[in-house]
């Protein structure tokens, strides 16, 4: 049961912040409603009015940057569904599509949008996971104009974001790989939202031999781990220990990035887990996830299965 | 609000509130029992109907957002007393234990088929996903819709 609300449709950005900015505490955004009507549900949230943001000119587009004719839009009223169907989000973040087809189920990725997602900050967020590794930037868009924020930046802890509350998620925009990189995803867990989540890319180079393409450097390493922090954080000392490494050397090197990932995250005890387990878990996923885009380094499909675990 | 909607075929025009949810109408306004209420967060899949033939949770889904647009519920199934290919073979593979989870789990298997109509059994595994079976363990549901897409080529 849901109590009474008044619903508004606006068609354009301006007539949706104005709505915002005017009723204030009264009003919340409303794109898929998957998050925000159980939250009303519950009685957690209790806005009088909801502000649609499917019908705002714009933020259904999936789209390449106009500036740089390089970085991918998406828009915030996009579905999970619809990237995981777009031929562009495919061609340009390939990995992108594939997380798309494993969040949640297939009825809250048919309604669902990528914009909720982001604006609510559940830190067991994949979304917000793997876009760390895409320097992934967002658009908020109020009355006062329009600001570009990193999305490091924008989410601030759990359920918290820097969005002003007449302020709206425009769209989020990642910087696809070099094409040299190799990747994966890799999540875990028993519930319906990830218990872990890991990101990893490794961009190569130079002309040692064993990878494809002959390369086998790592010039750039890219660790993001989700769900056991307050948010998910870019692990900068794993990435340093993989730096200017190559390919052939990487499994004993995944162990030293994994055990400074695991020192890197601040977990809590939860209805996930003890802080311990989780801690520990980081170092086995992040070696996981690491190995995997080895693999795929060079060419091959890791044939590793693990219980309950997604690799992407 | 007036929404103007195709349920199972048949035009319907109906006042409903914002705050009402898809399937309170349906079992509610149309007396269309098929879709369950269980979890009531998205988690089950009891409630699952189709919207312009994507699978929804109509537990959490505000029914004016089905103005325009044509909804599916089991009731919608068969044709007249002939059933629909999917429930005859749920019924011949005994993949109906106590039935409550049987017309989201026929739903969602259609919504699948009409995207790929030669799944493998990780594809169905993967669709049905987030729609929960107490009784029948899955393997005769997943047996069944693998049947049922045999069939149907
Ligand atoms: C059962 C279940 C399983 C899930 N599993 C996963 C999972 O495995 N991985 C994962 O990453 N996620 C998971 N999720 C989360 C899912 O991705 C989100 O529920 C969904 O993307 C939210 O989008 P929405 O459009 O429904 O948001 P809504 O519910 O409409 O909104 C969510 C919040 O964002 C605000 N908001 C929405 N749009 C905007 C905007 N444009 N500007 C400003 N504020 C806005 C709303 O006010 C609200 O506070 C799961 C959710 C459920 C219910
Ligand atoms: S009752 Fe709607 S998904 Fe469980
Ligand atoms: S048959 Fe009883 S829940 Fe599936």
């Amino acid at each position: 049961m849901l109590r009474p609300f008044t619903l508004h449709r606006p068609e354009t950005a301006e007539e949706a912040c104005a709505l915002l900015a005017g009723l204030g505490e009264e009003a919340a955004a409303y794109a898929g409603g998957t998050e925000l009507l159980l939250m009303m549900k519950l009685g957690l949230l209790r806005p009088r009015h909801l502000v649609d943001v499917k019908r705002i000119r714009g933020f259904g587009d999936i789209g390449l940057e106009p500036l740089s004719g390089r970085r991918l839009t998406i828009g915030a009223a996009v579905t999970h569904r619809a990237v995981e169907q777009s031929a562009l989000v495919r061609a340009r973040c390939p990995l992108v599509s594939s997380v798309a087809r494993h969040v949640a189920n297939v009825r809250v990725r048919n309604v669902g949008t990528v914009g909720g997602n982001l604006a609510f900050a559940d830190p067991h967020s994949d979304l917000a996971t793997l876009f760390l590794t895409l320097d992934a930037s967002v658009e908020l868009l109020s009355p006062r104009g329009r600001r570009e924020l990193p999305l490091d930046d924008f989410v601030r802890g759990p359920w918290e974001t820097s969005r002003a509350s007449d302020e709206l998620l425009g769209s989020v925009t990642l910087t696809p790989w070099a094409s040299d990189t190799a990747a994966a995803y890799v999540k875990f867990g028993v519930h319906e939202r990830p218990t872990l989540a890991v990101a990893a890319a490794l961009r190569l180079d130079g002309t040692t031999g064993a990878g494809r393409n002959g390369r086998d450097r790592i010039v750039e390493a890219r660790v993001a781990v989700g769900c056991v922090s307050l948010k998910p954080v870019r692990m900068a000392a794993a990435e340093a220990r993989l730096t200017d490494l190559s390919i052939g050397d990487l499994d004993d090197a995944a162990r030293a990035a994994a055990d400074a990932a695991a020192a890197g995250v601040d977990p809590a005890d939860d209805l996930y887990g003890s802080a311990d387990y989780k801690r520990e878990m980081v170092a086995v996923f992040v070696g996981r996830a690491l190995r995997i885009a080895a693999a795929r380094a060079r060419g091959a499909e890791s044939a590793a299965r693990f219980p309950h675990t997604v690799v992407a | 609000m007036t929404i103007r909607l195709v349920v199972n075929g048949r035009p319907r025009d109906l006042e409903v509130a914002p705050h009402a949810l898809l399937l309170d109408v349906l079992r509610d306004t149309l007396d269309l029992k098929g879709a369950k209420r269980s979890c009531d967060t998205q988690v089950c899949g009891a409630c699952t109907v189709l919207v312009d033939g994507l699978a929804v949770s109509a537990c959490t889904y505000l029914a004016v957002e089905a103005d325009g647009r044509s909804v599916l519920t089991v009731e919608g199934l068969a044709d007249g007393e002939s059933l629909h290919p999917l429930q005859r073979a749920f019924v011949e593979a005994g993949a109906v234990q106590c039935g409550f989870c049987t017309s989201g789990m026929l739903l969602t298997a259609k919504a699948m088929l009409a995207e790929n109509r030669t799944p493998t059994r990780d594809d169905v595994l993967h669709y049905l996903r987030g729609s929960l079976c107490r009784c029948t363990g899955y393997r005769k549901i997943v047996d069944a819709v693998l049947a049922a897409a045999e069939t149907a080529r």
